[in-house]
């Protein structure tokens, strides 16, 4: 294992930090609030001269995107970032990023969409691009910001997918914390070279990008791009097998914290699980037999995995922070009862909304949640409880 | 009885909707779309080349900097050499496609 530095980082600076390390051919973004600091930061790098990366700052997130697609197609290792309103901005452009198979690494800085304005976090703008064909990976903290996007790019590049890394807006990405990076030359031996098969300046290959297809081509390519979100999965787990050996630190689709004889276990995303997991060892003091599943890759989704690590559960209750309006409940609580249901586990399953626009998620909020779940006229219900809200 | 050619399956297909091999466009046989055709009238011709300037497909054929007349794989009818043709009279005339395919001009 190599030598490892500790350093006091927020969450967007040490995705800069990794972004620096990875030394990137293109950047190009345009600002928002929270994730402005990454590429600011970033462009200070390259006014420096401390990476070889050609900077393009443009007119707007959708042309972020779209210099992007450009400078990827044409062979170069491209990252950039973005939040809420600019992530929902270039969404027609994430769509073709994906179907054109590109290995863009995108640091989403999780911050609700409007209206109403609001520039704190909630997981609306990443669940917004859910079905866009992105790898998406969610951080719960500084640490794992860093260790992410040095491991996106490598997936990207492996799986011909574009990886989304998430962090939450303000809480982790303005929160200082200690984390351990790489040596510079560690991160560059374990990103390589890119090395694509095919890309417009290779002049002995020539390539058409972007083509059209009528209906006797369309459905075919969309079964490709399925096939390698599926394949994905597996690229996710040997890439972090890869990463444990130079880092010391192992990442999996999601991770278990007391869940071994857990009888009751929240399922959360971001930060908050952090949090959760320090309701955890509090009731576990207390003799309850709780537990938390933290999710870590939400794209593709980790359906038979996570059913497995449910089964020996009396009830779970999964915090959505977001809502996906659809009149039953949250995005991440329809994925854990389609993955539930198929494995023939009829659990009980509270979804909790909670956190939007940055509303503070509180322990004893948490809490309250395991006592409903340890309650059993509650549990009968299969409700939806807006956790937090003003009634 | 001929076997109909399969078209490929997603399995086949390059990655990433890409078309390998440059220059295919030329492939697209375009001229199918038409519902009109134009058709050179030589004598009245004065080889001013404004119809091969304003071609929007490169449809009108020039050799040795005469008009030879027009290319039906990828002329789609627009009429545009027709409407610029500066000859009193016009040595370019649109007629219908299925007058044309009728053989009577």
């Amino acid at each position: 294992m190599g030598k490892s530095n500790i350093v006091a980082r927020t969450g967007n600076e040490a995705m800069a930090e990794a972004m620096r390390q990875i030394n990137p051919d293109v950047v190009a973004a345009y600002p928002i609030t929270p994730a402005t600091e990454i590429v600011q930061i970033f462009a200070g790098y390259v006014a420096d001269g401390l990476v070889d990366t050609e900077f393009v700052p443009v007119e707007s997130e959708h042309s972020a995107m779209s210099a992007c697609i450009g400078s990827s197609a044409a062979g170069g290792r491209v990252m950039t970032g973005t939040s809420s309103q600019g992530l929902a901005l270039m969404a027609e452009m994430l769509y073709i990023a994906s179907g054109l198979r590109l290995p863009i690494v995108l640091a989403d800085v999780n911050r609700a969409l409007s209206s109403p304005i609001n520039i704190h976090c909630d997981h609306s703008d990443t669940m917004m691009v859910r079905d866009s064909g992105w790898i998406q990976i969610f951080s719960e903290n500084a640490q794992e910001a860093y260790d992410n996007m040095v491991q996106a790019l490598r997936i990207a590049e492996t799986a011909c997918l574009p990886v989304m890394v998430t962090t939450d807006g303000f809480i982790i990405s303005h929160g200082m914390e200690r984390i351990e990076i790489l040596d510079d030359a560690e991160v560059k031996k374990f990103v390589g070279e890119y090395k694509p098969k095919d890309y417009l300046l290779n002049f002995d290959r020539p390539i058409t990008v972007g083509a059209l297809d009528l209906q006797d081509y369309y459905f075919e390519h969309r079964r490709q791009l399925a096939e390698a979100m599926k394949d994905s999965k597996n690229v996710i787990l040997n890439i972090a097998k890869d990463y444990a050996k130079i880092s010391g630190r192992s990442y999996g689709l999601f991770e278990s914290y007391k869940m071994e004889d857990a009888k009751v276990a929240i399922i959360a995303l971001g930060s908050t699980a952090g949090t959760t997991k320090v309701v955890v060892d509090s009731l576990r003091a207390k003799g309850v037999k709780a537990g938390l599943l933290k999710p870590r890759v939400f794209r593709p989704f980790p359906k038979e995995e996570i059913a497995e690590a449910l089964k020996g559960l009396d009830a779970v209750a999964v915090m959505d922070r977001s809502d996906a309006i659809n009149g039953q409940e949250g995005p991440l609580c329809v994925e854990i009862k389609a993955a539930l249901y198929d494995k023939g586990l009829n659990k009980p399953v509270l979804n909790y909304i909670y956190g939007l626009g940055g509303r503070e998620i509180k322990l004893d909020e948490i809490e309250s949640i395991y006592k409903d779940l340890g309650d059993a006229s509650k549990v009968k219900k299969n409700s939806v409880i807006y956790l937090g809200v003003r009634e | 009885m001929a076997e109909k050619k399969q078209k490929p399956g997603w399995k086949e297909l390059p990655q990433g909707d890409l078309i390998i091999g440059g220059g295919t466009a030329r492939e697209f046989k375009t001229g199918d779309w038409r519902s009109e055709r134009p058709i050179h009238i030589p004598e009245k011709c004065i080889h001013c080349l404004t119809c091969w300037m304003y071609c929007p497909d490169s449809a009108v054929i020039v050799k040795d900097g005469k008009m030879m007349g027009f290319d039906y794989d990828y002329c789609k009818g627009c009429g545009i050499c027709e409407h610029e043709c500066p000859v009193k009279g016009k040595a370019i005339k649109m007629i219908s496609e299925k007058d044309a395919k009728k053989g009577c001009i």
